[in-house]
């Protein structure tokens, strides 16, 4: 991992300046601002809907798969359960807040409710953390997502605090200064504010020591523990900050929906969030929002798509599975490897010259 | 065996009590008290007989499973499309010969064929890569259910049991003790008392051709160190295409049972993976008494767990999977490598 060289290449007297010192608008990529701007500005470019029911969920989507990304593509497990974590979420804001079955609802505020719905969403994910890692590699798909359809039963069984079958609804996001947050616009920038958040600090947290640290776990676990650190802790404390990035996205999910029921977290959109995860690409923080958008638009105009092409609508699941398919087939690394792929190639003209290209090749965010 | 009662003493104890409280459970008429507590007997030997044949169901699609993986270390998440697949191929087959067991033979070669198929065309691409292998698997679990939903359409199947094995027999447990002194026996379905011993035989069959046979040996061998089994010159990726295609061929048999004795729909092919998944994370992957062992405990938990507490009952079955893994993270009879 390029990323790695990044920082500890570096002279130490540069740690020592302050946090803010590397934060100068120009030390900013260039795509970072073209694609700050375009997100900014979307709401003049696209419609209410587009705003609303695409890019807001599909942010949301990639928030969830972002955290899939972090546990799989950083800490190399692949864990099934951060849909069930982020419905946790959502469940615990429908319980403790306000929502349309007032006989289970508390009715707390929305600074009480909110935090308790973090915690209680991060412990549930922290615990299912805690029994995957007691298993390596592919046990860890299977045990996550034994516990992903353990909580999807649970929910539809349990009518004394998950309202069993039909779940809650009628759950709204708080008038706060004034502004209705369901509104498309002002659900938009909510949303984009906490993606980009999440993005931004998987970015830290993966350059910091604590996420070397984790990447050295997936590369050689045995050789990390041989240096000191406790492998398990490593994991765990991955699991910790990723379902917490899911917990997130389950409220805002719950606000997007306005409901929450079993169905959110099924085993279907369990291991939807993979495949948008992998899609996207797991190499990078970015990719699963990339994912999500490909995802939200398939699943928004692929039904009129395929009636257009003479094909009945019902297919809609066997398009996003080859779609999947063709992607995990000739390209593991998503969508981004497939670009990084075509740039190596368009560099590598560059050999016959002798110029130094590939001056950044896969070390950028 | 002695082994394990000279080192546990106390519990090899609790075990022979449990056994022998099971055993006069289920053949000695009950007492007043307890039909109070626990209901009436016919009820409990129902839930028994129901947990061990939908056990050796279980058995019979996670063997496969962890013969796979136990060799190939191959995740194959399309385990349950080849179970529902197989299914539906021996309800057509069976509808049209009239031959149900005819269908038996027809699911296991097609479906065997479609294991050779996966083996060939996925596996043997991207050997060791875990991930990308689950991933594979996953996208084509999806393509194949989507499939088999436009072809089949979203109603239940039944396959009929033959006349030969419908009706109930009778066996020589009793039940109840009517006022006039008269026994009274179980009554239970015969196709599921042949389904049972049927799989019985498989799982021995299957413990036989691995520890007596030549294939079983290399087999073994392979599950052990798979590198030194192909340098001594055995062609190991024959073997692999041969157990990947019994495999599948079992867990399309297994479809076959499956919808014999339930029936057959969309999202069969999910609960029967999550099904085998559990069963192989509980007994131990790879390791064929395991999944016997974990079949039969989780038959059991869900048949017991729906009529002692029927909201709960599939709760109970990821209960127990998490107690294994806190304590037994290899599973019950798997070995820690």
């Amino acid at each position: 991992m390029a990323v790695t060289e990044d920082v500890t290449s570096g002279p130490i007297n540069d740690r020592q300046q302050h946090w803010w010192s590397g934060l100068s608008l120009s030390s900013i990529p260039a795509p970072y601002w073209f694609v700050g701007v375009l997100m900014i500005l979307l709401p003049v470019l696209v419609g209410p809907f587009m705003l609303f029911q695409v890019f807001g969920w599909a942010l949301i989507l990639g928030m969830i798969a972002l955290s899939l990304m972090f546990l799989g593509g950083y800490g190399g497990m692949v864990s099934l359960v951060q849909m069930s974590v982020a419905a946790c979420a959502a469940y615990m804001l429908a319980i403790f807040g306000d929502s349309a079955i007032t006989q289970i609802s508390l009715g707390w505020p929305w600074w009480i409710a909110i935090p308790i719905a973090l915690i209680i969403a991060t412990g549930f994910g922290t615990l299912s953390g805690a029994l995957a890692v007691r298993t390596e590699g592919i046990y860890t798909i299977m045990i996550t997502l034994a516990i992903a359809s353990a909580f999807f039963y649970f929910t539809r069984q349990n009518y004394v605090l998950f309202n069993g079958f039909s779940g809650f609804n009628g759950v709204k996001p708080p008038q706060l200064f004034g502004v209705d947050w369901r509104q498309p616009i002002p659900f938009y920038y909510l949303t984009l504010f906490w993606a980009a958040v999440a993005y931004l600090s998987v970015l830290y947290v993966s350059r910091a020591p604590f996420g070397l640290a984790l990447q050295g776990v997936r590369d050689n676990a045995r050789r990390m523990e041989a240096l000191g650190y406790n492998v398990t802790a490593h994991r765990i404390a991955a699991f910790v900050f990723a379902s917490f990035i899911a917990a997130v996205a389950g409220i805002l999910l719950v606000w997007l929906n306005g409901q929450v029921s079993p169905g959110t977290a099924g085993i279907g959109p369990a291991i939807d969030v993979l495949i948008i995860a992998v899609i996207g690409g797991l190499s990078r923080p970015v990719g699963p929002f990339i994912g999500a958008v490909i995802y939200v638009l398939l699943r928004t105009f692929a039904l009129d798509f395929m009636v257009s092409i003479g094909l009945s609508g019902e297919r809609f699941q066997l398009l996003v599975g080859l779609v999947f398919l063709a992607i995990v087939f000739w390209s593991p690394d998503g969508i981004l490897g497939l670009w990084e792929r075509w740039r190596n190639r368009m560099n590598a003209t560059d050999k016959l010259t002798g110029e130094a290209h590939n001056k950044d090749g896969g070390s950028g965010p | 065996m002695k082994n394990f009662m000279a080192r546990n003493p106390y519990w090899s104890l609790i075990i022979v009590l449990a056994i022998c409280f099971l055993v006069w459970a289920i053949f000695a008429p009950w007492p007043p008290g307890f039909v109070d507590t626990f209901g009436r007997k016919k009820i409990f030997l129902n839930a028994l007989f129901n947990g061990i044949t939908l056990g050796a169901l279980y058995f019979l699609v996670a063997s496969g499973f962890t013969l796979i993986f136990g060799l190939m270390k191959n995740v194959n998440l399309a385990h349950g499309s080849l179970y529902l697949l197989g299914g539906y191929i021996g309800y057509d087959v069976a509808n049209t010969t009239g031959w149900w067991l005819l269908s038996f033979v027809v699911v296991f070669v097609v479906v065997g064929a479609m294991g050779v198929l996966l083996q060939v065309l996925v596996f043997q691409r991207m050997e060791g890569e875990d991930l990308r292998q689950t991933l594979v698997t996953i996208g084509i679990s999806i393509v194949v259910a989507d499939l088999m939903l436009w072809y089949w359409g979203g109603d239940f199947y039944q396959i009929l049991t033959p006349d030969w094995l419908s009706g109930p027999i009778k066996l020589p447990i009793v039940t109840a003790v009517k006022s006039s002194g008269e026994a009274v026996f179980l009554k239970y379905p015969y196709v599921r008392i042949v389904i049972l011993v049927a799989s019985i035989a498989v799982g021995l069959a299957m413990w036989l051709s691995l520890n007596k046979t030549r294939i079983g040996m290399l087999i073994r061998a392979g599950v052990d160190d798979r590198d030194m089994l192909s340098a001594t010159g055995v062609r190991i990726q024959r073997v692999f295409v041969l157990v990947f295609a019994f495999g599948a061929g079992l867990a399309g048999v297994a479809g076959v049972v499956g919808g014999t004795f339930q029936s057959l729909a969309p999202g069969e092919d999910t609960r029967f993976l999550l099904a085998s998944l559990v069963v192989v994370i509980v007994g131990g992957m790879g390791s064929i008494p395991g999944a016997a062992l974990g079949a039969l405990l989780i038959g059991l938990a869900e048949q017991f767990g729906s009529v002692y507490m029927p909201t709960y009952a599939v709760v109970l079955t990821f209960l127990i999977m998490v107690v294994v893994l806190a304590f037994r993270p290899q599973g019950l009879l798997g070995e820690r490598r």
